[in-house]
């Protein structure tokens, strides 16, 4: 049994590291041509898709190990479900690269499936049993078809991604480079989240507090990260830590806006190297990747994911959401945040589709409106379960 | 000229349409919360308990006769309170054709039967073990009072306490055949 | 409101961009476009043609694409506002709202509640908001979908040369086809699946056009869905009741009007065990400590042969006997029973022993039910007691100096004991609640002792009816086909036409042009039909 666990991780492992290499053969792929001709997909390429395939059977051989080994789809907690989702997204970019062979989408897409996956795997890693609610074959049905919806729904914030990066003039600051860069750093302040925590949770810090909860009472709280912020009316017990700079009221959660604070903090450190080393603005840096690219089909590609994402997502985050909360919570609607941050995702991309038969809304617009859906998909998936709790806060 | 005009008719009767189901639509979503409260003028709902003497007392049975409808429990003040105006008018109305039926919710037997001991209560109390009538009635805070007019309308409901013998006599009247 | 009549002859109606029938640009702004807008294939939107009464000007205002999207995007805010704080109905339920969200959440959380958003979903404004967006899905679609299946009904084989100079993939070469050039073209073209038509020498190939009706399908699909919902509030087509039993005990199902009855034999709470479950979970469950696995209320159900008044004795006939658990709700008739909640370990019986002080002689036990007890509890041997009172939820003494009791639940029982025995024939008496003893008449020679307790569980169920569910799923599931439809195929069409001594090649496609020139570029290389190129950026 712990034998299936071990291989379960170490596929993910293997899987991560095919994506990392794949990116490489991508970014290969898109040298410019000393011809100056249309970038056709090339031998570098065709090695970036398969190693790419393999990462992406690797990590299906992840799911479905430790699926046999739980007994249930391994999607019901946030390391799973954001794991599987990073899978959901690189099977999308599979799909939209046998559409439309363009080796760019992957220079993009895998090292976004990368920091998700890492970020994935700050979390809970162990394998948890089913509580009653989650005890039903709609949690494979539901959770996964929500998952592939935004993972297609996510190469449309890829390729409206490179749209930009491509379109935006870089040549002097403005509104739509401060956005770009901004877009930039919540990539690296992730980033700077993974690096943070992984090197509290080597060094093994610990900060026990005591607090005064919601409901008023006593409650114990252990930090793993110094404590900026200290949860409300907060008695440091562990000693020789880091005191709180403030506490924060009773309806904050102290813990994760602390580690939230520190994932900025080292994002925001991580960015200003970046730009103290290179002297450019990071859309500058990554702007000569996309030299090639069309940006006509780089549009029609965002579109496309779209429609093609839209439907699913349709299906999976609204119907058989409806359908299994009708079985599970007695009712099919009941305004959980969850379920209204589903609705939410859903009437955007309903608009941007009507936008879309609008003059003028085609280009980069569009493509801001992709990167606005993507901000509102990942809102959904991590801060609606860590920041307000509903019934889906289970993780 | 013609096609025209036809045109604003069929548009007219569709926005007419729509018009009435949103009206519709509040209307219902407005009016959900009290549909199921009882009010002045309904039919008052039958129904059939036994009383601590044991005899079967029917709401129906009771047909040409106004009634002071009591729900009460044993915990609660103002029920209390009122038992003593209840008592005494019950007697005075007998002859009138007004009669009190009390309807305990919640306690149990021994409670309700050392309770009307304790007041001197004769006026029948019948025990709703199973909320059942409580329910038909849809009475959350107690107590509360229906008065039953002598065709089985409901004349007027009071939920709360009734402090005052002149209340209570007003009440009385009202449902006098 | 003159037709338009075309110089090829097609009457069209008022308001018409580019003629249905040839394609000729009908507007002087459509005569200098670039490229066509070909969104609804040139026909005239109704509403944009006329502007004259009020009717007309509503149906105007709904009829907007660009107001829809506004509906939308109004709708989308709104939502996000009632996940700010949570809504009235997840606050804990024994607290008034007005405080609680100023209590919780400060000034912020008294704004939210004054200014209504503590129950969004349910204000006037937000119902009033879908129930726009629902007259906005049907005009909008009124208004397009008419015209466009006019436009698509009418369109002719040839295109007028302007027309197709005005396309986005279009090419233009001077040569002579031959008849079998133009086979071989339609030999492939067929092998695509498309639809040929040929007139004089021009070619129309289409695919793909039941995909324009993807949005009109799915729109409807979106109305019925707001009928369902809308129905969901009507008298009778929805029940949401709860219903609190006890083990052991036998109810009426709220709702039910009486005909359906619910026993609860057992309710059972049941945890992941470390040592019995599968290993795997074993970290987690050292992590978080207990996680629970089962709910669950061994039910049986009886239908009522009587259906008598309220209050009346049923007449049970058992019906079937279920369990039923988080997921798997007990199904009747219409409705469905579903474990919600529960508590735990309610008290049901209390044991006590009659005892001399001195000796600690026991004279017998009394095991008093705290729904039903009784009067007297004869012990034998001149021993007796007598409940004087019975206070179940017992709160101090009151200003009458009587002991009170704040609900008829037994939370905190506690008994007026008179106690008999063969030295005290006329009684002692006693008041015992939970670690509390009074004498409240001079010191007893014998007490009541707590001997022991009886307890069990209550399970909350709730009882759902929803007749609109089978509406919402039709409603669904044709919005679903829409959806589809209109995403994962498109219109594609093909205009080849040879006018003096020249060959005219267009192309068309609602979406996906990547695809569309793929795939004609697969149709006609090779062949003496030029390529048609992008026309586009």
């Amino acid at each position: 049994m712990s034998d299936l666990v071990q291989w379960s991780g170490n596929l993910l492992y293997a899987s991560f590291i095919m994506y990392l290499i794949a990116t490489f053969f991508f970014g290969g792929a898109i040298r410019p041509k000393k011809n100056g001709q249309k970038q056709e997909e090339n031998r570098w390429g065709k090695i970036g898709i398969t190693v790419a395939v393999i990462g992406f059977i690797a990590q299906l051989g992840y799911f479905f190990t430790r699926w046999a080994a739980s007994g249930h789809a391994p999607v019901s907690n946030l390391f799973e479900f954001i794991t599987f989702f990073s899978m959901m997204l690189v099977g999308a970019f599979i799909i939209i690269y046998f559409m439309y062979r363009l080796p760019v989408l992957g220079v993009f897409a895998l090292p976004v499936a990368l920091v998700i996956i890492a970020y994935a795997s700050m979390f809970p890693r162990d394998i948890s049993p089913l509580i009653p609610a989650l005890q039903s074959q709609w949690l494979h049905i539901h959770v996964t078809t929500v998952a592939a919806g935004e993972g297609i729904l996510a190469i449309s914030f890829i390729a409206g991604l490179i749209y930009l990066v491509k379109t935006i003039d870089q040549s002097k600051r403005s509104k739509q480079t401060i956005w770009l860069e901004l877009i930039m750093y919540s990539l690296v302040a992730v980033v700077g989240f993974v690096a943070v925590t992984t090197t509290f949770t080597l060094s093994g810090y610990e900060a026990k507090f005591e607090y005064v909860n919601k409901d008023g009472k006593a409650a114990e709280e252990t930090f793993h990260i110094p404590a900026i912020v200290g949860p409300n009316e907060g008695k440091l017990v562990t000693e020789d830590k880091f005191e709180p700079i403030v506490d924060m009221p009773a309806f904050i959660n102290a813990k994760k806006l602390n580690t939230t604070l520190w994932s900025l903090a080292a994002g925001a450190l991580l960015y200003g190297l970046i730009r103290l080393l290179t002297r450019k603005r990071m859309g500058a840096l990554v702007q000569p990747l996309v030299k090639n690219v069309n940006t006509d089909l780089m549009d029609e590609v965002s579109y496309r994911a779209i429609l093609i994402g839209f439907p699913v997502f349709t299906l999976g985050g609204l119907i058989f959401a409806m359908i299994w909360a009708q079985i599970a919570w007695t009712r099919f609607w009941g305004w959980d945040p969850k379920e209204v941050w589903a609705l939410i995702t859903w009437l955007f991309y309903a608009a941007f589709l009507h936008l879309r038969l609008s003059k003028g809304w085609h280009g980069e617009k569009s493509a801001w409106l992709a990167v606005v859906g993507f901000v509102i998909i990942m809102f959904n998936l991590i801060a609606v379960n860590l920041v307000i709790a509903g019934l889906h806060s289970y993780a | 000229m013609n096609k025209k005009k036809k045109r604003l008719i069929v548009r007219s009767i569709i926005l007419a349409v729509l018009a009435l189901a949103v009206g519709y639509t509040f209307y219902s979503n407005l009016t959900k919360e009290e549909r199921h409260n009882l009010r002045k003028g309904d039919e008052a709902p039958d129904f059939v308990l036994t009383d601590l003497a044991g005899e079967t007392r029917q709401l129906s049975d009771y047909k040409g006769k106004g009634v002071f409808l009591n729900f009460w429990g044993s915990w609660c003040d103002p029920c209390k309170k009122e038992m003593p105006h209840m008592e005494k008018l019950a007697k005075e109305y007998k002859s009138q054709g007004v009669e009190v039926l009390a309807v305990n919710v919640g306690d149990s037997e021994l409670q309700t039967k050392k309770f009307a001991k304790q007041y001197g209560l004769t006026f029948p109390i019948a025990i709703d073990s199973t909320k059942e009538v409580q329910d038909a009635y849809n009475i959350t805070p107690l107590p509360a009072t229906f008065m039953i007019s002598p065709d089985g309308k409901i004349e007027e409901i009071v939920i709360g306490g009734l402090v005052k013998e002149e209340q209570v006599r007003t009440l009385f009247d009202k449902v006098k055949p | 409101m003159a037709k338009v009549k075309c110089e090829c002859g097609h009457v069209n109606p008022h308001g018409t961009i580019l003629c249905e029938s040839c394609g000729r640009a009908l507007t002087e702004e459509a005569q200098k476009e670039k490229l066509h807008d070909m969104r609804y294939e040139g026909s005239a939107r109704r509403s944009q043609t006329y502007n004259k009464t009020i009717i007309d000007k509503i149906w105007n205002f709904f009829s907007s694409v660009k107001v829809g999207i506004w509906l939308i995007v109004l709708t989308l805010i709104a939502s996000s506002i009632g996940t700010i704080f949570p809504q009235k109905l997840f606050i804990p339920n024994n607290v008034s709202p007005e405080t609680y969200y100023e209590e919780t959440y400060g000034t912020a959380g008294k704004i939210y509640y004054t200014l209504g958003f503590h129950d969004l979903y349910n204000s006037i404004w937000f119902i009033g908001l879908i129930a726009a967006i629902g007259v906005s899905l049907v005009i909008c679609s009124l208004d397009r979908v008419i015209p466009l299946y006019r436009a698509l009904k009418n369109q002719r084989v040839a295109r007028h040369g302007s027309f197709m100079k005005k396309q986005r993939l279009f090419a233009l070469k001077e040569e002579k086809l031959q008849p079998e050039e133009i086979e071989k073209v339609k030999e492939k073209l067929k092998s695509k699946r498309y639809h040929i038509r040929e007139e004089d020498g021009s070619l129309l190939a289409e695919k793909g056009r039941f995909s324009r009706w993807g949005p009109y399908v799915n729109h409807i699909g979106l109305i019925i869905f707001l009928i369902g919902a809308m129905l969901r509030s009507s008298e009778g087509m929805y029940t949401d009741e709860m219903l609190w039993i006890r083990e052991g005990e036998t109810l009426e199902i709220p709702g039910t009007q009486g005909e359906f009855y619910l026993k609860n034999e057992k309710f059972t709470i049941e945890n992941y065990d470390k040592e019995k479950d599968p290993e795997v979970f074993k970290e987690a469950l050292e992590r978080t400590g207990g996680v629970v696995k089962n709910y669950q209320t061994d039910a049986v159900l009886y239908r009522d042969e009587n259906r008598d008044l309220p209050g009346a004795k049923p007449k049970l006939v058992k019906v079937k006997e279920e369990k039923i658990r988080v997921n798997e709700p007990l199904k009747f008739d219409k409705f469905a029973l579903y474990q919600d909640s529960y508590s735990k370990d309610e008290m049901k019986a209390m044991e006590f022993a009659l005892a001399n002080k001195e000796t600690q002689k026991e004279a017998g036990r009394v095991k008093v039910d705290l729904f039903n007890p009784k009067d007297t509890y004869d012990l034998g041997n001149g021993y007796k007691v007598e409940i004087v009172g019975y206070y179940p939820d017992y709160d101090g003494i009151g200003s009458d100096g009587e002991p009170k009791t704040k609900s008829p639940l037994p939370n905190n029982p506690a008994f007026l004991f008179k106690m008999f025995s063969p030295e005290h024939p006329k009684g002692e008496i006693s008041f015992t609640a939970i670690r509390q003893t009074l004498e409240p008449v001079g010191e007893t020679d014998y007490k009541m002792e707590f001997r022991g307790i009886e307890t069990r569980n209550i399970s909350a169920l709730t009882v759902r009816k929803d007749l609109t569910l089978w509406i919402l799923g039709i409603g669904g599931a044709i919005f679903m086909i829409g959806v589809i439809q209109g995403a994962y195929w498109n219109h594609r069409r093909l205009w080849i036409r040879q006018i003096d001594g020249e060959v005219y090649v267009a192309a068309h496609t609602n979406k996906n042009w990547h695809g569309l020139k793929r795939e004609i570029n697969s149709v006609l290389e090779g062949t003496a039909i030029p390529v048609p190129e992008d026309q586009q950026g």
